[in-house]
């Protein structure tokens, strides 16, 4: 594990605003290729957290990297190269399939011939050919996330950030959802996810999670459902988040 | 046969009097091209808990908006404890609470303000139905001279909460209150609606979350503006007639993979650190297991288990979309 390629490297990473303490000195490291699920309850730092990771917000103390350059002094270098999938969907719902990806293939730079190919791609893979000149507000909401998804990679980012990507999906369409993730992850694609469905934690390589803006448990889910000697990792999270101080986000 | 018709008729108004909270009959909308919600109906009764349980876009919200005299069905009525919503649309919202799933409290007024704001529309002071809200109120009453709108998320739903209540509803109506909520802090909404439900009030809560489902009284599954079932959440359970097993192994990704090549397969869905498996034929498990040893599975855990909700809203959705 440990001679593994460090994507995400964090040292004390900390957030103070005026005397809250958002982030609290938090240090963990994420693997390439490695599906990272980062939990915790409403209010306990994760998105402050994922802020600094996306170069979104300036830490008042600590160090950290991601796809190897630094929060601080790199954040133009971070945003090209990570993707980042908001929890509120966010493509153009006025423009056509293949217009989000031609807009979003060009904000990042990408060659005319390579959109070409990746649209072509994503198309066929998402099984949407017919719709690519369907305007996205009209497509239903399960597609959407995949397309959503499948934008947020489409410039082939070292790591890619999604911030509860299935909330309100439908059991079939979620679990689509993931079969997605995991290509991903077979074509060399970090994932840092968060999400509030507990089963899905299950399905992360190793899981952190958050109590009051402190890293209080990091660990495959088999290792920590044993160390909390829990039958799932619902209880393992509500045996942690009850310890909480805080309360709501 | 008018007879009958008049006695069912008459049987019907009775109820209305004593247990029945909600009837819907035939309800349908559509936006343009896009039917929102096809033909609902279904009867509610007094002081029980039900469920309207789908995921986003289903029609959950337009079918609160319309049975919270909102908007307009295109076909179909419904009655709130007798009254019609379209006709007596004025004293249904006398005794109704909404808790819609967009925050729509006044933002720039302050907590205190606010709850005081909703009790006067009615007519009430804070004081009145102090009883009902307490508990939760004075979670968030330390914070009763600040702005709605600065509020946190799990502050602001539960004021929310409060000034839907204020007025003491007979029937509630919360649209998706824990959508993007933590499942430490949903666990403690659910207890919240449990004790209202004491409280003899009747409410009508719309979620996304399956494994909610369970709290409900009874529940109905609606997915595309349809339902696909309504019942109590051990009645759906029990209609699903195939046998289910739980299968584990030491490589899960894998395991996805070669569960679809398997041929004596019908469905294969994850559940947390499990798959949730149907076979076609009865299962011969000896086989199957030895499939999985030659693929290069170990640690094979295989064992047969009661389906939860999710399992039978996955399979009734596949049924009306193969």
């Amino acid at each position: 594990m440990t001679d593994r390629e460090i994507v995400i490297h964090t040292s004390e990473l900390t957030k103070q605003f005026d005397k809250f303490v958002a982030v609290d000195h938090i240090s963990f490291d994420v693997y390439k290729g490695e599906i990272f699920g980062f939990l915790g309850a409403n209010g306990a730092g994760k998105t402050t957290a994922m802020r600094m990771l996306t170069a979104l917000s300036t830490p008042t103390s600590g160090q950290g990297t991601v796809a190897g350059y630094d929060i601080k002094r790199q954040p133009e270098q971070i945003k090209r190269n990570i993707g980042y999938m908001s929890q509120k969907f966010s493509l153009y719902e006025d423009l056509k399939v293949w217009e989000n990806m031609r807009l979003f293939g060009g904000i990042y730079g990408m060659s005319e011939s390579k959109i070409k190919t990746e649209t072509e791609n994503i198309l066929h893979r998402l099984n949407i050919y017919d719709e690519r000149n369907t305007v996205v507000g009209e497509l239903p909401l399960g597609w959407k996330q995949k397309l959503s998804f499948s934008i947020s990679i489409f410039h082939r980012p070292k790591i890619v950030f999604l911030d509860e990507p299935t909330g309100g999906v439908d059991p079939v369409t979620r679990r689509q959802f993931w079969e997605l993730i995991y290509q991903a992850v077979e074509e060399d694609i970090t994932v840092f996810v968060t999400t509030h469905y507990m089963d899905e934690a299950e399905y992360c390589d190793r899981v952190s999670i958050m109590v009051d803006g402190k890293i209080k448990a990091l660990d495959t889910p088999a290792n920590l459902r044993s160390e909390f000697n829990c039958e799932n990792m619902d209880e393992v999270f509500q045996k942690l988040a009850r310890s909480a101080k805080r309360k709501g986000d | 046969m008018t007879d009958i018709l008049n006695v069912v008729c008459m049987e019907m108004s009775n109820s209305t009097k004593s247990n029945i909270a909600l009837t819907i009959d035939g309800l349908s909308k559509s936006y343009g091209e896009v039917k929102a919600i096809r033909s609902l109906s279904f009867t509610a009764e007094k002081g029980e808990i039900f469920g309207i349980i789908g995921p986003d876009g289903a029609g959950k919200t337009t079918l609160f908006r319309i049975l919270t005299t909102l908007i307009l069905a295109d076909k179909g009525s419904a009655t709130i404890e007798g009254m019609d919503i379209v006709k007596d649309y004025k004293q249904i919202r006398q005794h109704i609470g909404y808790m819609p799933g967009k925050f729509s409290l006044y933002q720039d007024m302050t907590v205190e303000e606010n709850l005081k704001f909703f009790a006067t529309l009615f007519g009430n002071t804070i004081e009145d139905n102090y009883d009902l809200i307490k508990d939760i109120y004075q979670q968030i009453e330390p914070f009763k001279k600040r702005r709605a709108g600065k509020l946190s998320g799990g502050m602001k739903q539960k004021l929310a909460l409060s000034c839907a209540l204020i007025h003491r509803p007979n029937v509630l109506f919360l649209d998706e209150p824990t959508t993007g909520v933590d499942p430490v802090s949903r666990k403690e909404f659910w207890d919240i609606l449990l004790r209202l439900k004491k409280e003899g009030i009747t409410i009508i809560v719309s979620t996304p979350y399956m494994d909610e489902a369970s709290l409900c009284d009874r529940i109905a599954l609606i997915q595309d503006g349809s339902f696909l079932d309504i019942d109590t959440p051990k009645g759906i359970i029990a209609k699903f007639k195939q046998e289910l097993f739980s299968v584990r192994t030491d490589n899960m990704h894998k395991l996805l993979k070669d569960l679809k090549c398997y041929e004596d397969i019908s469905t294969s869905y994850s559940f947390g650190k499990d798959y949730h498996v149907t076979f076609i034929n009865s299962v011969d498990e000896k086989r199957f297991i030895n499939y999985l040893s030659q693929r290069g599975h170990s640690d094979i855990y295989f064992k047969k288990i009661s389906p939860n909700v999710e399992d039978c809203f996955m399979l009734l959705s596949r049924k009306i979309q193969p």
